[in-house]
């Protein structure tokens, strides 16, 4: 039990430092590797609740897919500047912002705190965890004939975000829609993928007269001209 | 001084510790403008409900807690995906990425 909850306690500081470095630090990247320490914070406490299958996938999706995910936005964008903390844009929002974590926080931990049976319900008697058969196992069996539907729904909700963000990522060859608020610097992350092209004003025509050349070359040309 | 105190390991601890993972990331979704890391706040809200999720389920002991957490986890990836794509599409058309400057559809 002592090292059970000294797993618990270091595992616990690790995920709330990540978790006040997320919110705190101001530089994008530094938020996104305090994220990755509270990922793996939570992973530590699921194999210390015996989730070893959920410890797994939360290192292998989260660690290794969502925060690289991440990162390669921040990288791509370029928009790993300081978030401007200095300006509150709605009076007192972050005064209420705070005030309503507290508020939260204190709710949370009055209903946990104060009766002396916290854990209710009735131990399930259908899906019960049994410690002999692998947690694998059992979530397999569960997921292939309790949850099958949902099982499936998730199949399509996974496709349908695939496609739509292939969607939304693709460039368009039309106008740029906030013409008045373009003024070259998202170009300059652009520029990043295809250096030699923007800036150049006659390649820019010769390729916008070309409507039958890959879009993929003449996209960021195309931008700058409609920002005229 | 462990041993003597003798501090068992409830499940009360989890939930505890998921609360406060919870209002933190909540905290931050609100004071933030960037949209990046008000995604990684969301992402801190739903590990502390799927901490919750592995607590109840070791407690009551049921699976159906952690198939949840499966389903979760499936959500969160999806929801990271247009998300990003969004961003990426955002930043591609203006050059500000604040939460404030994203005030297309304001009357």
């Amino acid at each position: 039990m002592r090292v059970e909850m000294f797993t618990f306690l270091l595992a616990g500081l690790i995920c709330l430092g990540g978790a006040l470095g997320v919110v705190l630090f101001r530089n994008t990247v530094h938020n996104a590797l305090s994220l990755v320490a509270t990922l793996f914070g939570v992973a530590v406490l699921f194999i210390a609740q015996e989730a070893y299958f959920l410890a797994a996938v939360q290192v292998i999706v989260y660690a290794g897919a969502i925060v690289i995910l991440f990162l390669f936005v921040i990288m791509l964008l370029g928009v790993d500047r300081a978030d401007q903390m200095g300006v509150d844009p709605i009076v007192g929002q972050r005064t209420a912002a705070v005030v309503f974590g507290v508020a939260i926080l204190g709710l949370s931990l009055v209903a946990l705190l104060s009766g002396p049976e916290v854990v209710t319900g009735t131990p399930a008697t259908t899906a019960a965890l049994s410690s002999d058969i692998p947690d694998v196992n059992q979530i397999g069996e569960a997921l292939f004939t309790d949850y099958v539907f949902a099982f499936e729904i998730t199949a399509v909700l996974l496709t349908i975000a695939v496609v739509g963000a292939v969607v939304l990522a693709r460039r368009s060859d039309g106008p740029v829609i906030d013409e008045d608020e373009f003024d070259g610097t998202a170009l300059d992350a652009l520029a990043l993928e295809e250096p030699s092209d923007v800036g150049d004003p006659d390649q820019d025509t010769a390729d916008g007269a070309d409507p039958g050349s890959g879009a993929d070359e003449t996209d960021p040309d195309d931008l700058e001209e409609a920002s005229r | 001084m462990l041993a003597q105190v003798e501090v068992s390991l409830t499940p009360t601890w989890y939930l505890v510790l998921a609360a406060m993972i919870f209002a933190i990331g909540a905290v931050g979704l609100l004071i933030r403008r960037n949209p990046l890391v008000m995604f990684m706040c969301v992402e801190l809200m739903l590990n502390a409900v799927t901490l919750t999720f592995v607590s109840f389920s070791r407690a009551l002991d049921d699976v159906g807690g952690q198939v949840f957490v499966f389903f979760v986890l499936v959500v969160a990836a999806a929801e990271v995906v247009v998300g990003l794509a969004l961003v990426v599409a955002i930043m591609r058309r203006r050059q500000g990425a604040d939460a404030d400057d994203l005030s297309l559809m304001r009357g």
